[in-house]
């Protein structure tokens, strides 16, 4: 790798990271916003425009707020649990491929994704969210709070549990395309039309497993207020508990990502079309790039909010409902659809 | 006897209602449906509700060309149930012969009960729209003559609420 290279990607990363943050923010004004709609509310219009700003004076007041650490805690590991936490949300990023290669330079491609043609890309993604549990149990657990251990108990367990039937509904989509890769995954549904219409059971494990690995409602035991307090970030305050918030929404937007990457056919404006003959331009034109970024935008977006929409119309799971859910309910299940899959597809060869 | 259930709530649900999917997604429509419903919120300082006769807010005292119609009897006095009214009575020249030379309403103790413009014999103390009361110290709190005249002109839509329906 030479040095071009190496700062284009810097520079690349750099942006994901503040785009990232953006969004992060953004999507707390849309939640309080849809939670207003939603209970025939206004919702914040006072900072800025539409409330445009107020995520912004949101977070500078949480700077300015006094962090402060409890003295039974573990100074080290509470410190430690936040940047955990939104390190390994921020790490999912670079594997999403937001838009195709538009920019060559010195004979290689650049898009606005960091490392999207790696060959173990859904993996990495599934790996860094197992990583994320440890931000949550150490932030409950360092904090040396009944509430907080509390939650990130349930935290973990939920997280684990949850994981193996996402993993499961990922493989049946593994198998339709061959390859971990999140490129030929979306090549692939560009040629036979997306997943969603040949594994709709899939994507629907997946979306289930996906709102319990971010903690959301129905799933969002781990800061279930009326019996936890604050569940893992009780003991949190200032930016620490900003932190612990942001990851939470870039962990949202990054499963959305993935979901649209996975099964809504990526980047792909039209199902089971060729898109790019259909609108008379060139596979790889810098239009045509940008309306399939836009089309990507717009599914996770979309999926960002059907997630908000479940949480402000669900009501929470009880903590054996949940167990009885993923470890009888959706396991089988996905193991199921994987073995279908496996026998459809050999047939079919 | 005939609506007496038998088992349990999730023995008594059917296959549709046992897999959850069909009730979350009428759960959803209905959440849906109330997103695209317009809000009613007033956006208050900009939007502010202006209320009718029938409101009682601030109690204020009466003003006309001639001065205060208050004749300084106490009854206002005598009747507030907060004991919020102070009023100290001096002659005068003109044909009431009477007026309030103090007339203090302690609004920390106002209850806006209302009894006050109730017993007055002259209508002049009257509960005026006035709701935004906010004060910057205990002091404050306490409205003397000047903060409590108002011109008889602005208080129409309570006096006539009061001639229709006391």
């Amino acid at each position: 790798m030479d040095l071009t290279q190496f700062l284009i990607i810097l520079a690349q990363a750099g942006m994901l990271v503040n785009a990232m943050l953006i969004a992060a923010a953004y999507m707390v004004l849309a939640e309080r916003k849809i939670a207003a709609w939603i209970q025939n509310r206004v919702g914040p219009n006072r900072v800025g425009w539409w409330g445009m700003l107020q995520s912004f004076a949101d977070v500078f007041k949480l700077y300015l707020k006094e962090d402060i650490v409890p003295a039974a805690a573990d100074y080290k590991f509470h410190a430690l649990a936040p940047v955990i936490s939104i390190g390994v949300a921020i790490t999912v990023y670079a594997v999403i491929p937001w838009s195709g290669p538009f920019v060559t330079i010195d004979g290689i491609s650049y898009g606005l994704a960091m490392a999207p043609n790696m060959n173990i890309g859904i993996l990495t993604v599934l790996a860094m969210t197992s990583v994320g549990v440890y931000g949550i149990a150490l932030a409950g657990w360092s904090s040396n709070n009944k509430y907080s251990l509390m939650g990130g108990l349930r935290a973990s367990s939920q997280m684990i549990s949850y994981e193996l039937s996402m993993g499961l509904a990922v493989i049946a989509v593994v198998m339709m395309s061959g390859s971990l890769n999140l490129l030929t995954i979306i090549q692939t549904q560009t040629q036979n039309g997306w997943n969603i219409f040949y594994q709709p059971l899939a994507f629907l494990i997946f979306f289930i497993t996906a709102l319990a690995e971010t903690n959301r409602a129905p799933f969002d035991l781990p800061e279930a207020e009326p019996e936890l307090v604050g569940g893992y970030h009780t003991e949190y305050s200032g930016m620490k508990f900003g932190l612990l918030y942001l990851a939470e929404y870039a962990n949202i937007l990054a499963s959305s990502a993935i979901m649209a990457t996975l099964f809504l056919g990526g980047w792909d404006l039209i199902p089971f079309l060729d898109d790019s003959a259909i609108l008379g331009l060139a596979p790889d034109s810098l239009i045509m790039v940008l309306l399939q970024h836009g089309a990507f935008v717009t599914k996770s977006c979309m999926l960002v909010f059907v997630f908000m929409w479940i949480r402000w119309s669900l009501p929470r799971f009880r903590y054996d409902q949940l167990m009885n859910l993923g470890w009888k309910v959706l396991l089988p299940l996905a193991l199921a659809n994987i073995a279908i899959t496996g026998i459809v597809l050999l047939l079919l060869n | 006897m005939a609506n007496i259930k038998t088992g349990t709530e999730s023995q008594r649900l059917n296959f549709w209602e046992r897999i959850y999917l069909p009730e979350i997604a009428k759960g959803l429509a209905l959440t849906l449906r109330q997103m695209v419903k317009p809000t009613f919120t007033r956006q208050y300082p900009e939007e502010r509700w202006e209320p009718t006769g029938s409101y009682r807010g601030r109690p204020v005292l009466v003003q006309e060309e001639s001065g205060e119609r208050c004749v300084a009897c106490g009854l206002c006095s005598r009747v507030c149930p907060a004991l919020a009214i102070e009023v100290r009575a001096a002659e005068t020249t003109d044909d009431k012969e009477r007026y309030p030379e103090l007339f203090e309403i302690n609004m920390l103790r106002c209850i806006f009960c209302g009894f006050c413009e109730e017993v007055c014999p002259e209508e002049a103390i009257v509960m005026s729209k006035d709701y935004e009361l906010v004060y910057g110290s205990q002091e404050e709190g306490i409205l003397g003559k000047d903060k409590l005249l108002v011109p008889v002109a602005q208080l129409q839509d309570r006096l006539e609420f009061l001639r229709q329906w006391r």
